[in-house]
């Protein structure tokens, strides 16, 4: 079979697999909705601060949740040995791996993206702003899990590698948080965002082509064990 | 004509937290044999298996596949590995495992049918993998290997959870695959019999 063959048929896989566990698949969402509902609890009915402070609120949380979903990403295939299969498979390991990133980002960040102009709605986020807003999900959540992917795959042999997993994780998901959070708010007050955009395009250019290779690496190394 | 396959093995030493395992092993194993690993719990039979699918690096020696070094894509096109992990997902059902195995490798000798005939598993297609007995769900992985098309069988005590009607099945299978001009390496505490196989055996101390 062929290579592309190979990465629709690991996608359809996840998908599959994904919707025989929805209540596992629905916790991140869940979190993220609950995170920024928190917010306006925690700091009253202060309307003027929260508006000031809905991008990174919203963003925060969308690391937060993309951060907890991630060891779900290798981690039944580490326990069951479909990874091992994986990896003797003739196909080079990166391609297979980006399509379970595909097949991840599809189930845990493409659900934020949908909920996300309720949320900023809520949190009484200037109109202007929500499209843009979309734009920095769109390209941002995908560089989550595919930076996350490498952290993941280096910490999948440990048992209690979630602590680590943030620790290793997190410093890097800054520049995206950056570009985005300062692009919705920049959006607020009308000024234009296509720099932040642009190079939030670019991080996920980079990441597409880049992180799978070291994740592969780093996958092959967790099963030296 | 065909071209004679070949897996050496050059002085190999596997040292785990400062014991030695095995040193300087060596062998050849040829199309048409078969390699049967013996030896008592942690002597080393896993750690070999792993280090002959490329997991594990060896600490000293080397291991060649037709002449040349393990890490290239003809190697990993001709191998199969079943290792105590069945590698099936148990979310999903029989034919979309099967599916997903043929998806990763080259297509075999027999159709995805044939091979859940061979297994005595027909009738299963539809059926999740978790509700498949133990027995079940090892025939099942030890069937990956007949719907890719591969010429080197690694197993680790492929015979672990099936019954003697299952272990006859496998070994009938194997035969055939080295009839076939296949080979396989396999490390077992069932005594097997394979009829008329050119057998090494190789006893891990």
């Amino acid at each position: 079979m062929t290579l592309s063959n190979a990465f629709i048929a690991i996608i359809r896989r996840d998908l599959v697999l994904a919707y025989r566990r929805r209540a596992e698949v629905a916790n991140p969402l869940l979190f993220f909705v609950l995170v920024i509902t928190l917010f306006p609890l925690g700091l009253g009915a202060q309307t003027k601060l929260l508006q000031a402070m809905a991008p990174g609120i919203i963003w925060i949380a969308a690391l937060l949740a993309a951060m907890l979903s991630l060891d779900s990403l290798f981690r039944s295939d580490f326990d069951d040995g479909s990874l091992e299969q994986f990896i003797l498979s003739p196909h080079p390991l990166s391609v297979l791996i980006l399509a379970k990133i595909v097949a991840h980002w599809l189930v845990t960040g493409l659900p934020l993206l949908l909920i996300a102009p309720l949320l900023a709605i809520f949190l009484g986020m200037p109109e202007q702003s929500v499209p843009v807003l979309l734009w920095t999900l769109l390209l941002g959540t995908p560089v989550l899990s595919l930076i996350g992917s490498i952290g993941v795959a280096l910490t999948v042999g440990l048992r209690r590698g979630g602590m680590i997993l943030a620790l290793l994780v997190l410093p890097l998901y800054i520049p995206v948080l950056i570009f985005a959070g300062n692009a919705v708010e920049m959006a607020g007050s009308g000024l234009p965002v296509g720099a932040q955009l642009n190079i939030l395009a670019a991080i996920l250019f980079a990441a597409l082509v880049l992180a799978p290779l070291p994740a592969a690496a780093a996958l092959k190394m967790s099963m030296n064990g | 004509m065909k071209r004679l396959l070949s897996l050496e093995v050059r002085s190999l030493c596997c040292i785990r937290d400062d014991r030695v395992l095995f040193e300087n092993l060596s062998f050849c194993l040829f199309s048409g044999q078969a390699l049967l690993l013996e030896g008592q719990n942690g002597s080393g039979k896993s750690s070999l298996l792993k280090i002959l699918c490329g997991f594990r690096e060896p600490d000293a020696g080397e291991v060649l596949w037709c002449g040349v070094d393990l890490n290239n894509d003809s190697f990993f096109e001709q191998m199969a590995y079943v290792g105590h992990l069945d590698g099936v997902k148990k979310e999903l059902t029989v034919l979309e495992n099967l599916k997903i195995a043929g998806a990763l490798g080259k297509p075999g000798h027999y159709s995805i049918e044939e091979t859940l005939e061979r297994v005595h598993l027909s009738g299963y297609d539809d059926v999740l993998v978790q509700s498949l007995s133990a027995g079940q769900k090892r025939r099942l992985s030890l069937a990956r290997l007949l719907i890719t098309d591969n010429k080197l069988w690694i197993l680790d005590e492929p015979f672990t959870s099936l019954d003697k009607e299952g272990i006859a099945i496998f070994e009938a299978l194997m035969v055939d695959h080295i009839a076939r001009e296949g080979m396989v390496v396999l490390t077992s505490h069932h005594d097997i019999t394979l009829h008329g196989i050119d057998v090494q055996t190789i006893r891990l101390a």
